[in-house]
């Protein structure tokens, strides 16, 4: 599909993305709407989340149809990286929090 | 493939090993990515600009997780008040289905753009250009309401932790900016597309200006999720 004039794709695989993007945006106001708390929260927003960014990432930007060279390139250092700098800074964030209850000893939010 | 190694080594020796190699060696008849320079260019800095988000919404993560005092519920500061009642996050809904909407016009106009209906293709990108415009419009609207109702600031607001004025200032701030760039370079490249400026050169830039547009819309899919609905 990808030809030498570049990504040329079925309009009907578009629209039904765009449709499940409207319905996925909408569940995750609905998660919000209907004050959802807790794990089920976190999990249904991050599991909206993803869906929606792969979508766009896949098709809107057609990665699904690119050479497995740019993929990797433009998917790995984000999804390595960034995972690391996520931990630490989970790990960090937690430590400083903790040192403030233990020395300005407040725990509000 | 060892052929090949040999003949490689063979032609490095063949080029001086000084400032002259280094220009060789750069511009030597190597390709990686099997495309178009420009759009490859605009993948690196797409690839950049993940890393400039992602350092504003970790470093967001990281206050949030370590401040003492309450984070302000953004449902309720988000909330507007219509039809004599409260909706939650109202605004933000509708922006970000605003934005979804205009990544679905840009998707018609790379379409188009391949199939060489200049007409189309530009109308659908000014489509998409007014939708970013209208965006921008709601944001603005948005950090008025915040700024002069609620008095929020970057280092204070009256609803709990002073971290979240900051957090929000730096990526709505950064993100609408993108936005903003985004309606002008759709408006400048639709404007070419009508005069008919790359009926020589093909239409790949529209996909290169897509590519642009779908990723301020995924940025927005990650901060409606991690800021908004957290």
């Amino acid at each position: 599909m990808a030809t030498a004039e570049g990504q040329q794709h079925p309009i009907k695989l578009y629209l039904t993305v765009w449709v499940l993007l409207f319905v996925l945006s909408a569940f995750s106001y609905l998660v919000d709407y209907f004050e959802f708390e807790g794990y089920l929260r976190w999990i249904l927003i991050l599991l909206f989340m993803s869906l929606k960014a792969g979508m766009i990432v896949a098709v809107f930007m057609h990665m699904a149809w690119e050479r497995l060279t740019l993929v990797t390139v433009i998917s790995l250092p984000p999804l390595i990286f960034l995972s690391l700098l996520i931990l630490m800074m989970v790990l960090e964030g937690d430590y400083t929090r903790l040192t403030r209850i233990l020395y300005f000893g407040s725990a509000g939010g | 493939m060892s052929q090949e190694g040999i003949s490689n080594t063979a032609e490095a020796a063949a080029i001086p090993n000084d400032w002259s190699g280094v220009v060789t060696d750069w511009s030597a008849d190597k390709q990686t990515f099997q495309m178009s320079w420009g759009k490859a260019m605009m993948w690196f800095f797409l690839l950049s600009d993940t890393f400039i988000f992602a350092c504003f919404l970790v470093g967001y993560m990281t206050v949030r997780v370590s401040t003492t005092e309450p984070w302000p519920v953004s449902s309720e500061v988000f909330a507007l008040h219509l039809f004599g009642q409260d909706i939650p996050l109202i605004l933000i809904a509708i922006m970000t289905f605003i934005l979804i909407t205009s990544s679905g016009t840009m998707a018609m106009a790379v379409n188009f753009g391949y199939r060489r209906d200049r007409k189309k293709t530009a109308i659908l990108m000014l489509i998409t250009a007014l939708f970013g415009a209208t965006f921008v419009g709601m944001q603005a609207f948005e950090w008025t309401k915040l700024i002069v109702d609620e008095g929020v600031r970057p280092w204070s607001n009256p609803m709990g932790a002073p971290q979240f004025g900051s957090s929000f200032f730096m990526i709505t701030g950064f993100h609408g900016a993108h936005v903003t760039a985004g309606v002008i370079y759709l408006s400048v490249v639709a404007m070419k597309v009508l005069r008919g400026h790359y009926e020589s050169k093909g239409y790949e830039i529209v996909e290169i200006t897509g590519l642009y547009w779908h990723f301020v819309d995924l940025v927005w899919v990650f901060i409606f999720a991690l800021f908004y609905l957290w």
